[in-house]
């Protein structure tokens, strides 16, 4: 899976990394970082999680064709 | 399972509805919903939205076609009454729904006060219809007093701020929002306020309301009455169980569930409505009004209704709240207050970055936030694990 952030909708509250901290991380120069861009599948209900949480529904993963 | 009817078709029963389709049930699904809008997000409505540049479809909770949920909308419709020997409920049309799973996820609807009855120029904001009203009234007035300083009255008054209006602030506690933490944020809080030209008063009671001509005056207790142009009426929300009364479910300050969102055979709770003991906090009855814990219950109380057996599991969340004034990112989770221990663990060079965290029994039970989102995630997280209160002073986040 692909992890896809709309960076103009993110209001960096940091939701995401509450679900999914491998793969989401707000620092401290306020902007959010995809940690792991396209992270194995033992992180997907921790990134759906995320994905249902954020606020501004920032958040789409893409599924790659197999 | 055949039948499942969710009542409430706002950020609970959606996510709810989502989730039933997820976990597999193919049976009818239907949604009442009292507001004749599709399923839309609150928190822009007392920030972004109230200014000129944010749009109503940007508000869609769902971005996905509503055909794939093969969910029946019943919208603008009230559910008036629940019979659950029959299973039904019956709408504001009379027609009758059967079913075989309920959802109840009515949210809240503003408090309000009798001094306020019969001023035309009083307004309370919760729904879509609120503030398309309000973002009017904002646009041709100049002088809002803004009753009550919880997180709607204050992210008002900061919008209203930032549209160039003159606000008032009145509210009957000693600081604003996040009342009885303590006068360190709660300072914090009031000087956010103060500092951005809000006239922010404490303590204050007020005797009556008057409509004169186009403008409202407000009588306080022993100061000189105010005038202005619009009052929004902010004193918090009560949970909607009116239509539930007599149905045999608990009702008390929310429909009072187990610790799995059952309320009785068959019918679960989500969202701003649902009245749970929450194990991380040693089983204490919540009931939460907060936009990630609508989700988290949805999503809960759908696999709840579809797991019939006892062993279901129990809903566990440390609330979580933010907030957005003037720029500033206001965060909380846990519980809280000013009888509990509390600890400044960061704060910056300006005030507008601070991080507090409180004691209950030994663990860490809350966080407070400024500007602090990773902080105050991190801390959630020690929260969730039940961390000792010092293990978390320790941890230097
Ligand atoms: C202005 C505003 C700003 C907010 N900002 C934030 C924020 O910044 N951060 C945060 O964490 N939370 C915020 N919240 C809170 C958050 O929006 C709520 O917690 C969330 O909306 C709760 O969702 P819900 O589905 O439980 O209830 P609601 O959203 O209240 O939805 C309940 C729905 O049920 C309908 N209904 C009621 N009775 C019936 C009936 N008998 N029959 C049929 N339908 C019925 C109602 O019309 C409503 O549409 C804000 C709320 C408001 C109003
Ligand atoms: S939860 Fe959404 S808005 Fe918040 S930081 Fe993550 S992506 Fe951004």
């Amino acid at each position: 899976m692909k992890i896809l952030v709309n960076f103009d909708l993110c209001k960096s509250n940091a939701v995401c990394m509450a679900s999914a901290p491998e793969i989401f991380e707000v620092r401290d120069d306020g902007y959010l970082y995809i940690l792991q861009e396209e992270p194995d599948e033992t992180h997907r209900a921790a990134v759906e999680e995320a994905v249902r949480l954020c606020p501004t529904r920032a958040i789409t993963v893409e599924d790659q064709a197999l | 399972m055949k039948k499942v009817v969710i009542v409430g078709a706002s950020l609970a029963g959606l996510r709810c509805a989502e989730a039933l389709r997820r976990e597999g049930f193919t049976g009818a699904l239907t949604m009442v919903g009292a507001e004749a809008h599709l399923p839309y997000d609150r928190p822009p409505l007392s920030k972004e939205f109230l200014t000129a540049e944010f749009e109503e479809d940007r508000l869609a909770l769902r971005i996905e076609p509503y055909e794939e949920l093969n969910a029946e909308l019943i919208l603008g419709q009230r559910a008036q009454s629940l019979s659950l020997e029959a299973r039904r409920i019956t709408l504001s049309s009379g027609e009758e729904l059967g079913f075989d799973g309920l959802v109840i996820a009515t949210g809240a609807a503003p408090r309000t006060l009798p001094i306020a009855d019969g001023i035309s120029g009083v307004m309370t904001l919760r729904t879509l219809d609120d503030a398309l009203r309000l973002k009017g009234a904002l646009a041709d007035r100049k002088r809002i007093c803004v009753i009550g300083a919880g997180f709607i009255g204050s992210e008002v008054a900061a919008t209203a701020r930032g549209l160039g209006l003159d606000v008032t602030v009145l509210e009957a506690g000693d600081q604003p929002m996040l009342r009885g933490v303590g006068p360190i944020i709660g300072e914090t809080l009031a000087e956010l306020h103060r500092s951005n030209g809000v006239d922010l008063r404490t303590g204050v009671k007020i005797e009556s309301l008057e409509q004169i001509g186009e403008s409202v005056r407000v009588n306080i207790s022993g100061e000189s009455s105010l005038e202005c142009d619009l009052v929004l009426l902010a004193v918090g929300a009560a949970p909607v169980t009116q239509w539930l009364e007599g149905s045999g479910l608990a009702l008390d300050d929310g429909v009072v569930c187990d610790a799995t969102l059952l309320a009785a055979p068959g019918v679960v709770c989500a969202g701003d409505v649902a009245r749970w003991p929450n194990p991380l906090f040693d089983g204490e009855s919540m009931r939460v009004e907060h936009w990630t814990n609508a989700v988290e219950q949805g999503v809960h109380a759908a696999k709840r209704l579809l797991s019939d057996d006892d062993s279901a599991p129990p809903f566990s969340t440390v609330p979580f709240v933010w907030s957005e004034q003037y720029g500033i990112k206001i965060q909380a989770a846990g519980r809280f207050s000013g009888e509990d221990r509390m600890e400044v663990v960061h704060s910056g060079t300006d005030d507008a970055r601070l991080v507090a965290i409180f004691e209950r029994h030994g663990r860490i039970s809350g966080v407070i936030g400024f500007s602090e989102p990773r902080r105050v995630m991190q801390y959630r997280r020690l929260i969730g694990a039940g961390a000792p209160f010092d293990e978390a002073l320790a941890a230097s986040l």
